[in-house]
């Protein structure tokens, strides 16, 4: 499993997600994301929701998984607390895994989509790193 | 910011390569460098027209910085960029004035707290009450607050306040996704999250006794103002879009800077769909303000029986518009991109509505919950294509004031001072503390130093509905 964090913005948030592998990196940014709304620790993993998607630019499918991702749970009324990435050359399978928004649930901001700014994902000494700027 | 770098044109205008920053030195130089980086990157882009510029309240954005204004020419190669407008399509403001006192507020601050509370939807993970079909959405894409009102959310007289008159024309829902489009059906009538808020306010200050009675506001009056856009709609659209054209942009064969920057020609078969998608997203976001309006007039109306409100301006801050602007002695067409930065028309402009045509449009700068608020009121001669500051504009980063402040101590202060909080999220209200923004009188200042806008009214918050 890889381990999130997040960097400096003026007016919104930077979040990144390291891992051994690109697809570990991006779950792990997906935590990042979905931390900054709710508290990952209270939500169940009751609802699995699954999609493709292809792209063959690895930093735009950064974007476009991330930003699939807000478009899943915003749609089904769901917090997410759980992340799977698969990829065959430019095809994308993701999975996550929530529950719908209770009331004494922690709230946090919500997120309005990943941006291409401070984007990039690379690898440096066998760790991949996702980063970007999302909207809040 | 290293202001040296900056050529003084005045002491409230700077002049770097093919760009303006409007403010004091003191704004100025508290600057991050990446405004002056990202204006820099704008002013790059093709059929610019004049320069490109930042307001006093300008900060670190994505792609443009925040509290910019672009102006291009479609005849002359000028792009439309998603990254000009952003994700919140519309955000903007809806400012209502009342017939209470403060007196009236402060007699009823709680109960009449608790109840926009419950009525208006705030806040991450909340939806509204009304839900659409696909269909009925369409109609609001195209007809925008006229929907809202037609529906039953609002009076006609509304719409003479509201830009556009509550409808903007060139809107193609065909150009927006089903994703967009399935975002938006619960989210009608919420107020978001973040920096968004619906606010009560006293004014205690007046600076122009002429535009303020124009715009019917009198010390110790009580105003409501409304700061949220197009929801999910528009934010699908800005995600959408970042990437079609980021990816037209490098087919077609334009150089960015910077990829948050994404554009294309405005004569384009993208720059096309953009625009008519984002004029749906600019209906959204009117009707969606139009319904927390009227939300807000009802929930008043059974606190405080007698209660009568009125729209005094909704003007929007986050948009891409075509507008006629005087150039070199020659009047132009242009789609001027404003983000994070508001239209100040000056008196006697045609879109005006009668009641302000002595006085100028209404401009709207709102304050961070803790320190206050200005109505200003656009002037002649503005030198950015009539544009304004539209906030106080952060000053510290959300990471930096969520290490600094604590949500619920943070809202205990505030009730010390007479202002109460109402929100579902500690870390939002931790990330919107007051001292997390620049000094906004100082951006009022400012603003008015410039010739943006003039100083016509200061309000100062009573109770706050954080989203």
């Amino acid at each position: 499993m890889g381990e999130y964090g997040y960097f400096e913005h003026d007016a919104d948030i930077g979040i990144s997600g390291s891992g051994k592998t690109m697809e570990e990196a991006f779950e792990a940014a997906a935590m990042a994301l979905f931390a900054i709304q709710s508290d990952l620790s209270e939500i169940e993993p009751k609802k699995k929701t699954v999609f493709d998607f292809s792209e063959n630019d690895i930093e735009f499918a950064f974007v476009m998984w991330l930003n699939r991702l807000i478009y899943e749970a915003k749609s089904a009324g769901l917090a997410f607390c759980r992340f799977s990435l698969e990829r065959k050359d430019n095809l994308w399978h993701g999975e996550a895994e929530g529950e719908p928004w209770r009331e004494n649930m922690t709230r946090g901001v919500e997120v309005k989509g990943a941006t291409l700014t401070c984007l990039s994902v690379k690898q440096e000494y066998g760790i991949w790193e996702a980063r970007c700027i999302v909207d809040v | 910011m290293d202001i040296s770098r900056l050529k003084m044109l005045s002491r409230d205008a700077w002049q770097t390569d093919g760009a303006i920053l409007f403010g004091s030195r003191e704004l100025i130089s508290e600057m991050d460098e990446k405004v002056l980086e990202q204006i820099t990157n704008v002013a790059s882009l093709p059929g610019l027209v004049g320069k490109a510029m930042t307001m006093p309240d300008a900060h670190w954005g994505y792609g443009f910085p925040i509290g910019g204004v672009a102006a291009f020419d479609a005849e002359e190669g000028g792009i439309i960029s998603a990254g000009g407008v952003g994700f919140d399509i519309s955000c903007g403001i809806r400012c209502i004035r009342t017939n209470l006192h403060s007196e009236d507020i402060e007699s009823h601050m709680k109960p009449l707290a608790d109840a926009l509370f419950r009525s208006i939807p705030a806040g991450v993970g909340e939806e509204g009450k009304i839900r659409l079909s696909v269909a009925e959405l369409g109609r609001v894409m195209r007809e925008g607050a006229l929907w809202a009102v037609e529906s039953g959310y609002g009076e006609k007289d509304d719409l003479e306040y509201v830009e556009e008159k509550g409808k903007i024309e060139g809107a193609l829902p065909e150009c927006v996704s089903a994703h967009a489009k399935n975002r938006q059906l619960g989210e009608m009538g919420t107020l978001g999250s973040g920096n968004h808020y619906l606010e009560i306010q006293i004014v205690d200050e007046i600076f122009d006794r002429d535009a303020a009675a124009a715009f019917g506001l009198e010390k110790g009056k009580a105003l409501v103002s409304i700061h949220c856009g197009s929801r999910g709609l528009g934010h699908q659209i800005g995600t959408d879009y970042l990437i079609e054209l980021a990816k037209a942009a490098k087919r077609l064969g334009l150089i960015l800077p910077d990829r948050e920057l994404a554009c294309a020609p405005i004569l384009s078969e993208e720059g096309r769909r953009y625009l008519g998608a984002m004029n749906s997203a600019i209906n959204i976001a009117l009707a969606n303000r139009q319904i927390l309006a009227h939300l807000t007039r009802e929930t008043f109306k059974s606190v405080i029986p007698g209660s009568k409100l009125e729209t005094l301006f909704d003007v929007s801050h986050n948009t891409c518009k075509v507008e006629r602007h005087m150039v070199d002695g020659r009047e132009r067409k242009l789609h001027i991109h404003r983000k994070g930065a508001t239209r100040a028309f000056p008196p006697h402009h045609p879109d005006l509505p009668e009641r302000y045509q002595a006085a100028g449009q209404p401009v709207i700068i709102g304050g961070s919950m803790g320190t206050g608020s200005y109505i200003l009121a656009g002037n002649g001669g503005n030198p950015a294509f009539a544009s304004a500051s539209h906030g106080a504009g952060r000053a510290m980063s959300r990471k930096q004031a969520l290490k600094r402040w604590n949500g619920r101590s943070l809202i205990d202060e505030l009730a010390r001072r007479g202002i109460l909080i109402k929100t579902r999220s500690m870390r939002g209200a931790a990330e919107e503390a007051p001292g997390a923004y620049k000094d906004v009188d100082r951006v009022a200042l400012d603003t008015e130093s410039a010739n943006l806008a003039r100083r016509v009214a200061h309000l100062s918050p009573k109770i706050c509905i954080k989203g």
